[in-house]
């Protein structure tokens, strides 16, 4: 144990040196295979939330709005237009007016 | 890794598919969190502070949860009180499309150097390992960390002020690279781009630009280790753009692609996200319209407390020992000062190691007891050049470059 403690002490100093002569060894670059949580769950609120649940949840998850502070409803019309102009966000026109209401319902400030 | 991408958006598109058919059907709320560690509330600006604790993203120990996907991981403050450097497993994390490849194969990657050059080239990762190697320590920060405190409020990312973390980076000079596919003549800027996709084809690829005496400058560099290991996936596996003393936007991750331009980068990444207004801090005035916008570049300092949380206690007649950290942007810590009089008078702290000045320093100091009641204690880091971290909080439209003095308040009883 104290042999492994004064190892790691060597180690790190040495990893710490700014000494451009010292040789470090390559470090191994392993192929890497994870997996990702899926993200999907939906947003709360029953059948007022399925305009924004069939259309922004391909993109992002439900986690990140509802994190978001209370903003006026000027500023939800224009998050949900940048979506669509800006990052092409596939959301049926129909579905705006229904998804902008249920931000300004749950992040809503006048 | 073509394999990869394809399958990755197949799957995004199929999710999207699947909540148009089934609706509600076998999905969970957002509200259950059932693999959550626990909570986290941060001293943001306002509501919602509450944020899931998480260990359940690869090679990551537990993270504050910001957002699951694309995945957003802020690195709580206690890991930067164990050390100068940040560990791998707790580094902070950031991806703007949710098309990120989950298998990368070392051998058949490949890293394409193209545009104005005399020679393309198609470099493996044993080729860039053959090639002179260089480490620098440096501090790599998101644009909108802290944008949480930001008041009025502004839309983004909700950090606290964990979207930064400093590591050891082992790499290749950026210019060794450079000259090995000859810069032509009249290359004027250098864009990269990494293996990452939107879900939808036609939104805008994530790129970057250099202009292209930075980007030969020696110090950009193109880094295969982190901390003296290869770095998570989630952080940019098997390569990642670094860019000293410049916002995390620039640090591009899963660096698979270097073009040299002939003409400036207008794409949308760099004309119309990560602007700033051209201002002192970035500051405007919440409304002010008719700034002149610019790309958001260099860091400027900062210092936090990181033993003490804001609301801590202390004993009163006894003296308290006071630590954090501070870095000083685009260049090294000068001195780092506090006051507890709110501003008036300052003292200068004991700094830590010096790693370079584009790390994190280490400050503390042995605070003589004070009168009881409440306290306000503030830290401020000057840099190298003199500039100092200013009093007032800017404030603009992105919620970016946040660095005024960050008060805590501690109550001696």
């Amino acid at each position: 144990m104290r042999h492994a403690t004064i190892m790691m002490g060597v180690l790190s100093a040495a990893l710490l040196t700014s000494t451009p002569a010292w040789v470090q060894q390559a470090p191994a670059i392993t192929s890497t295979t994870v997996e990702l949580p899926s993200g999907d769950q939906l947003f709360p609120g029953g059948s007022d939330a399925d305009a924004i649940n069939n259309n922004c949840l391909a993109c992002h998850s439900a986690d990140m709005v509802l994190n978001q502070p209370a903003l006026p409803k000027a500023a939800w019309e224009s998050e949900v237009g940048k979506m669509i102009k800006t990052y092409r966000a596939p959301i049926d026109e129909s579905d705006v007016p229904a998804i902008v209401d249920y931000l300004v319902k749950t992040k809503g400030k006048t | 890794m073509a394999h990869h991408q394809h399958d990755a958006r197949t799957q995004a598109l199929s999710r999207r598919t699947l909540l148009r058919t089934m609706g509600i059907a076998g999905l969970t709320l957002a509200s259950s969190t059932a693999w959550a560690d626990g909570s986290i509330r941060l001293p943001i600006a306002g509501e919602p502070r509450e944020r899931p604790l998480t260990h359940e993203f690869p090679q990551k120990g537990d993270m504050i949860l910001q957002r699951t996907r694309p995945p957003l991981l802020e690195t709580p403050m206690e890991v930067f009180d164990r050390g100068v450097f940040t560990p791998n497993d707790r580094f902070y994390v950031r991806w703007h499309w949710a098309v990120i490849p989950t298998s990368v194969d070392a051998g058949s990657f490949r890293l394409t150097v193209r545009g104005h050059v005399n020679q393309m080239l198609s470099l493996s990762t044993d080729d860039l390992l053959k090639m002179p190697r260089v480490e620098l320590a440096a501090v790599n920060q998101c644009s909108g960390n802290s944008r949480g405190f930001f008041s009025p409020r502004v839309p983004g990312a909700q950090w606290a002020h964990g979207a930064m973390g400093n590591a050891r980076w082992t790499g290749v000079r950026l210019k060794d690279v450079l000259d090995r596919a000859g810069v032509k003549s009249g290359g004027i800027q250098v864009r990269f781009k990494g293996l990452d996709e939107p879900v939808v084809p036609e939104a805008p690829d994530f790129k970057k630009s250099l202009d292209i005496d930075h980007a030969r400058d020696g110090e950009v560099m193109i880094a295969f280790a982190m901390n003296g290991e290869q770095l998570p996936l989630l952080n940019g596996f098997p390569l990642r753009l670094i860019v000293p003393g410049w916002y995390s936007t620039y640090w591009v991750k899963m660096l698979s692609d270097i073009e040299v331009l002939d003409r400036p980068d207008d794409n949308y990444w760099m004309a119309t996200a990560y602007t700033i207004p051209d201002t002192l801090h970035a500051n405007i005035t919440p409304g002010q319209t008719g700034v002149k916008m610019v790309p958001i570049s260099r860091m400027t300092p900062r210092s936090f407390v990181t033993n003490i949380a804001d609301g801590a206690s202390l004993p009163s007649g006894a003296n308290a020992d006071i630590r954090g950290i501070a870095f000083g942007g685009d260049t090294g810590v000068a001195k780092v000062e506090y006051s507890v009089d709110d501003g008036r008078t300052w003292q200068l702290a004991t700094l830590g190691e010096d790693h370079g000045k584009y790390s994190f320093r280490r400050w503390q100091t042995n605070l003589p007891p004070l009168a009881k009641g409440g306290h306000s204690f503030m830290a401020r880091c000057t840099n190298l050049a003199g500039d100092v971290q200013p009093a007032e909080p800017n404030w603009n439209n992105s919620g970016f470059m946040r660095n005024v003095i960050e008060p805590l308040h501690i109550t001696t009883t």
